[in-house]
């Protein structure tokens, strides 16, 4: 069996959208700044994704910049109101301890420039408090930058209080909606949501294509100079087919958000209750308020890597927060922000599914990962002090 | 792939895996703050290593140095399992991705502190 538990690292583009993107290479290969038809073909194809996806986030058309990802967007809209915090005494940038490193890096960057940035924690839930919020908040706040929902743990933040807030206080706020985006709803006017961040790739588009909301009004650079495209906010050619898979898995995320919600939380919480069966196991990030298809699990006395390694020989591929798959000596910073110790956040495993995933592909993978976490087990030194008492456990 | 053929094989199938009741040395590396821990076990007879088996909580590079360790002292003169590189483990393995190197180091410490610690039990004899 063959089961992709990692929709989170990315996902899998329809065939509506290949087609979408192959019609647009093949016939609208026309640069929109040009003035002939078929320039101006492609930029009507431009004009007309722009709207769409604009439509359904609740916002103008004028008010999305499209760039080459998340990142991008992200990068973008943290130093656009650095920038103009900058040039009106505010600089004061808040946001949480554990977002993605495209705001925590760009962040780390504004910090050495000058900028004084504060961290929201998040708590052993994984969910920001408003409290923490309010009395984090200076005069001289430029910037409130909270993730949509987690990119490991998949809790959903409380994205319309915050932003009621900070409209009420003038501070700008921005959300990276990377991981929300396409699986729940979103609503910027409603929301009060002055710039978000989306990735295609992430609701079934292609890679290297992404959007930036800025909210008309509010202040915006561009990152990348060059020619005027997006009203000269984002230099550079527009990727159209690429715009055109977004806007096309975008409006079949969003049309399908509803039944493919119902699916996916059905499938969340039966892997959540088998996997809980499982000694020593905890699921990480609050129970309810988490993406539809998000599962995080640590398991004690084990190492993710190997966890996932024996997995992909099973047919499961899935990610982990242990510091051997993040590439550094740490294991996730999102893991350590919730409160786990670092030898329980390395026993991480994270599976994120999609409405393509069944009932019977969650069995296995619940079969199969008690079995591995087993067989890890009784090879682990760890596992052994634990099992004596020479080691306390965390989870019990 | 992130591993060699070499490196898989050992991990999915480790040699001497799992605990001696009865050894006569016994080496622990590593801590479980970074992610890794290597206990290696050795039985000893007129100065060879006549038997050895580990347990490891880690990466798939180190259980697979440790399974690739343990078949290099297998049966060796203990001059020769105390002469072990981490160099030597890790060219065995086929190589192992730059920062994997530490799980080869950590094999070559925890074959010396098994070592070490046979050392040891005998001077209390």
């Amino acid at each position: 069996m063959q089961i992709y538990a990692d929709n989170a690292a990315t996902t899998k583009m329809s065939k509506a959208v290949i087609d979408t993107m192959a019609e647009c290479m093949k016939n609208i290969y026309g640069n929109p700044s040009s003035i002939h038809s078929l320039g101006q073909q492609a930029a009507e194809q431009l004009a007309k994704d722009r709207e769409s996806i604009a439509r359904i986030l609740g916002a103008e058309p004028s008010e999305i910049i499209f760039t080459s990802g998340g990142s991008e967007a992200d990068n973008q809209a943290i130093r656009s109101a650095a920038l103009w915090g900058k040039k009106n005494g505010k600089m004061h940038l808040i946001s949480t301890a554990f977002e993605h490193h495209a705001v925590l890096h760009t962040l780390k960057k504004l910090e050495a420039e000058g900028f004084l940035v504060t961290l929201l924690p998040v708590h052993e839930d994984g969910i920001v408090q408003m409290e923490d919020l309010r009395a984090a908040v200076r005069e001289d706040t430029a910037l409130v930058s909270v993730m949509f929902a987690n990119n490991e743990i998949g809790t959903i933040q409380p994205i319309s209080e915050i932003g009621a807030f900070c409209r009420e206080a003038g501070i700008i706020f921005h959300s990276d909606a990377v991981q929300a985006a396409g699986h729940v709803r979103i609503d910027v006017k409603e929301m009060n949501i002055d710039m978000l961040a989306l990735s295609a790739h992430k609701f079934c588009g292609p890679k290297g294509v992404g959007a930036l909301y800025v909210r008309k009004g509010m202040p915006v650079y561009p990152l990348i100079e060059g020619g005027a495209q997006e009203r000269g906010r984002r230099g550079g050619t527009e990727n159209i087919p690429g715009i055109a898979g977004m806007a096309k898995a975008f409006a079949l995320a969003a049309k399908k958000m509803e039944e493919n919600g119902v699916r996916e939380r059905k499938m969340r919480d039966a892997l959540i209750a088998g996997l809980s069966e499982i000694p020593h196991a905890r699921l990480n990030g609050d129970a309810a308020r988490r993406l539809p298809g998000n599962v995080n699990f640590c398991f004690e006395g084990i190492e993710g890597e190997s966890l996932l390694l024996l997995l992909d020989a099973k047919g499961i591929g899935a990610s982990s927060g242990s510091a051997c798959t993040s590439g550094s000596l740490d294991p996730s910073h999102v893991l350590l922000a919730i409160g786990l110790p670092h030898e329980v956040a390395h026993g991480s495993l994270r599976l994120t599914l999609s409405a393509e995933n069944t009932m019977e592909e969650v069995a296995y993978m619940i079969t199969e990962i008690a079995a591995v976490v087993e067989y890890l087990r009784s090879i682990s030194p760890v596992w052994e002090e634990l099992e004596k008492g020479e080691r306390e456990h965390v989870i019990q | 792939m992130l591993y060699s053929d070499k490196v898989m094989d050992h991990f999915q199938h480790p040699r001497n895996l799992g605990k001696m009741e009865d050894a006569d040395g016994i080496g622990e590396v590593g801590n479980a703050k970074c992610g890794d821990i290597m206990k290696i076990y050795i039985k000893v007879e007129d100065d060879i290593i006549t038997d050895v088996s580990f347990n490891t909580f880690g990466c798939g590079s180190a259980i697979a140095s440790s399974s690739m360790a343990t078949e290099m002292i297998r049966g060796k003169p203990i001059s020769e399992a105390l002469a072990l590189t981490n160099k030597a483990v890790a060219e065995a393995l086929d190589g192992l991705p730059a920062h994997k190197m530490h799980c080869s180091v950590l094999a070559e410490e925890a074959v010396r502190a098994a070592v070490e610690n046979y050392y040891e039990s005998q001077r209390r004899l």
